[in-house]
């Protein structure tokens, strides 16, 4: 079962840099959501952001995590 | 069914509806809290959408995801392309964005059902503190 922890390290991992938070929904190991800043989204549209992060799980997104919801943002976006 | 039957089923389902959901359960049985969220900005903006339960066979859902790209549920498309699926449209219902893009007028308070809502206190009157 995956922890929060872990997919924080594994996005981390791809996307050396970034600020990466991520929470565990349901504490069930199965809904996840994470916050990733990382300057490798600039220029992209949301679609393509939220893909590379759902590319770094590959087939486990609707497997073993179950859910990931998902917010992407440039440095530069400050709110 | 045979796949390449959903397959051209779904493709066909994109193509002819200008704003098309996937979503598991309906929108007025949402199964899922992000279908619900989905469906529900969807019903706030008073849009005609068409929706498909993706839960009666899992080969809808792997039939789409092949179509997409996109491995999660919901998915929204407007105009035969894909929007996203909850968080985005959820971010781009609070911006006004997906008001703009579906042609219609922002709602004044936009409202999307949340699974666990909470009430919200009322502030406490200036005149209360008076007496």
């Amino acid at each position: 079962m995956p922890s929060a922890a872990e997919l924080k390290e594994r996005i981390e991992e791809a996307f050396p840099g970034a600020q990466v938070m991520v929470h565990d929904l349901t504490g069930g190991g199965d809904h996840f959501r994470a916050e990733v800043i990382s300057d490798r989204f600039q220029g992209l549209s949301r679609i393509q952001q939220h893909k590379l992060i759902y590319d770094v799980f590959g087939d486990e997104v609707g497997g073993p995590i179950h859910a990931l919801s998902i917010k992407t943002q440039t440095p530069g976006d400050g709110r | 069914m045979t796949n390449d039957e959903i397959h051209s089923f779904i493709e066909n389902a994109i193509k002819e509806n200008k704003v098309m959901l996937f979503m598991k359960g309906t929108p007025q049985q949402p199964a899922c809290g992000f279908s619900m969220r989905a469906s529900g900005a969807l019903n706030e903006l008073g849009v005609q959408y068409a929706a498909l339960d993706i839960l009666p066979d899992p080969r809808i859902r792997e039939e789409l995801s092949a179509v997409s790209g996109w491995p999660t549920i919901p998915q929204l498309f407007v105009n035969g392309e894909l929007i996203g699926g909850s968080d985005i449209v959820l971010e781009m219902f609070e911006s006004g964005e997906l008001a703009e893009l579906l042609g219609v007028e922002q709602p004044d308070q936009p409202d999307v059902p949340a699974p666990e809502p909470e009430p919200r206190q009322a502030p406490l009157g200036l005149e209360n503190r008076m007496t």
